[in-house]
């Protein structure tokens, strides 16, 4: 291999943009490393391709072919049986608590988070800085015990509230410091010239710094969403009433029920994660659409 | 609101307006404030009062001094479990580390596949692991699962019912969902070494193995830091995955803390000793946290985003 033709090439590629490594190496191909990705790339691939290939096909004939190869009368039986079984009412209950909990852990996230940057050198928004801080450290899973207490004595047992308000308390302290460390970006003299044009601080908030940050906001609310919809402790603790359960927990329960009927309990599979994905591909355009109406300022 | 208009005047230095005391400022923390206090802060203390007292789940709550804890400490479950929750650290930690490092690397030098493999990686991501325990079970079983459907019989065998298989599968099914996860962080990691690093070894005629080991690798350092941290800290808390999955058996050979105490507290309902072992999570929660930070000389905090 001609290494100075090569170095040539890298230095070419590299000038002009960021000194970092990008691109091929220009070297032997790597390997060790294309194996072992591809090797795990199918470790990945192949269990989703078996979720989803199953989840159409009839039980007779999923015990009788080969397990890896498509249906050959695929069928909606399966999803027609999760949703009889149902599956709506967990979704939406699944909808309310991801909802009712997301729009304020973030709302309230994001004040916190302003507040913190931008009184900085108060002793109190210091010390509840640091409460957050301490809360990132703990596992908040340890908790789960007076959490259950504290929603038994507020009556909030069995309810869908008493899974929105401790899921709120969970997202707090990572939303903050993640909003927190975006809002810092924002320049200085955007929140004085806010100023001078006579903003009060609530203003300032949603006017600059809300859509200034919107991509840390999005971010923010795809993951605490995520965490929320997939969460299974805190309803498995919390609720006890079928017409309570959200997705996570019925899945659970549907499983233990159907567990012979691979195919149904792979399509409840799926139910519950289309959701998530859609979430994620819209979530993903906003995210890329906020990233680069960043850059092009 | 109104009230609380800009008190500063014009022509002062920012700094002097980032003081806030006394305006709109401190009210804005309130609503996060109070609901974290309410459902993060009183419980984290009502834990530890827990823990000195008698409580089935359902009737009174009774102070019984150290009797949780006596039961508790001289409880063989209790080394058991701390034991099992090391290990479930170490082998996730050992398992995922090399192989996340490597793809890591190999996905930052091939801009072709990564819009691909990103979209793929994630999808275990996006999964509860309700539903990832689910699939797994479903897949392993010794008579209806993929082995069986195959007629392969290497992998027909009894995964979820034998100890040391069982622990293993939960190894890789933790693994299965995060090394990706790792991986792309290492491929972000890769991208931010200066190339110069690289051209002025080559210069030296440094190898590949060389360049890993002398500049991939410690260049890496803070990258490697915050990924065990994730690894490390998500491991104390796998909760949904093994209960569903195993429920901390068979014989006890995955029951971690979080389960053990899940079980002492709700399944047996015994919710003082329960909230001992609660006590003891969050001992070696910080325990693990501060001895990372240590480690790292770097706030791992920094970049708990994606694996909390």
């Amino acid at each position: 291999m001609d290494v100075t033709q090569t170095k040539e090439r890298e230095r070419t590629a590299a000038s002009g943009t960021h000194r970092r490594l990008n691109g091929a190496r220009g070297e032997r191909p790597n390997w060790l490393g294309g194996l072992v990705s591809l090797l795990w790339l199918a470790v990945v691939i192949i269990p989703i391709y078996w979720i989803v290939i199953t989840s159409f096909k009839a039980q007779s004939s999923y015990y009788a072919t080969n397990p890896l190869a498509p249906p050959t009368e695929p069928t909606l039986a399966n999803y027609r049986m999760v949703i009889e079984s149902d599956f709506p009412l967990y979704f939406v209950n699944s909808l309310i608590v991801t909802i009712g909990a997301v729009v304020p852990a973030v709302a309230f996230s994001f004040m916190a988070a302003y507040a913190i940057v931008r009184g900085n050198a108060g002793r109190f928004l210091r010390g509840v800085n640091s409460l957050f801080l301490m809360g990132l450290a703990i596992p908040l899973q340890a908790t789960i015990i007076p959490v259950y207490l504290i929603i038994i004595r507020l009556h909030l047992y069995d309810s869908l509230l008493g899974l929105i308000l401790p899921s709120i308390a969970f997202a707090i302290p990572l939303s903050v410091l993640v909003l927190s460390n975006f809002i810092r970006d924002v320049p200085k003299e955007l929140f004085e010239s806010m100023r001078l044009d006579g903003a009060n601080e609530w203003m300032t908030l949603w006017r600059l710094a809300f859509p200034l940050t919107r991509p840390a906001v999005v971010t923010v609310t795809i993951y605490n969403a995520l965490q929320i919809w997939n969460g299974f402790l805190l309803p498995l603790i919390l609720t006890q009433s079928p017409d309570k359960r959200t997705l996570p927990l019925a899945l659970w329960t549907f499983q233990g029920q159907y567990s012979v009927n691979v195919p149904a309990v792979l399509a409840s599979v799926v139910l519950t994660t289309l959701p998530i994905l859609i979430l994620y591909v819209v979530g993903r355009r906003q995210l890329l659409s906020g990233l680069t109406a960043g850059f092009s300022k | 609101m109104s009230a609380f208009a800009p008190t500063a005047r014009r022509g002062t230095p920012p700094a002097a307006t980032r003081e806030g005391r006394g305006g709109v400022l401190p009210w804005l923390a309130v609503p996060a404030l109070v609901v974290f206090v309410g459902f993060g802060v009183i419980p984290l203390i009502g834990v530890l009062f827990l823990s000195f007292t008698s409580w089935d789940g359902l009737g009174e709550i009774n102070l019984s001094g150290l009797t949780s804890w006596q039961t508790v400490l001289a409880d063989p479950g209790l080394p058991h479990a701390l034991w099992i929750t090391f290990l479930v650290i170490a082998a996730s930690w050992a398992f995922q580390t090399p192989l996340s490092l490597l793809i890591g690397v190999f996905l930052a030098g091939r801009q072709r596949y990564r819009a691909v493999l990103a979209v793929v990686f994630f999808i275990p991501l996006l999964l509860s692991q309700a539903a990832i325990a689910i699939a797994y079970k479903a897949l392993l079983d010794p008579n209806f699962g993929l082995g069986a459907g195959l007629h392969i019989d290497l992998l027909v065998q009894d995964w979820l019912g034998r100890p040391v298989l069982a622990f293993s599968v939960v190894i890789f099914v933790v693994s299965w969902q995060f090394i990706p996860f790792h991986s792309l962080i290492y491929q972000g990691g890769v991208r931010q070494i200066p190339r110069s690093m690289y051209e002025a070894a080559e210069l030296d005629g440094a190898g590949r193995m060389r360049k890993f080991f002398s500049i991939t690798l410690p260049q890496l350092k803070y990258t490697i830091i915050t990924s065990s941290t994730l690894m490390v800290v998500g491991s104390l808390t796998f909760f949904d995955l093994i209960f569903v999955l195993t429920a901390g058996g068979p014989a006890d050979a995955t029951r971690v803390l979080a389960l053990d105490m899940y079980k002492r507290g709700f399944q047996a309902s015994l919710m003082g000793p329960a909230s001992a072992i609660a006590v003891i999570l969050v001992l070696v929660g910080l325990a693990l946290a501060l001895l990372l930070r240590r480690l790292g000389g770097r706030d791992p905090q920094a970049s708990q985003l994606e694996g909390a």
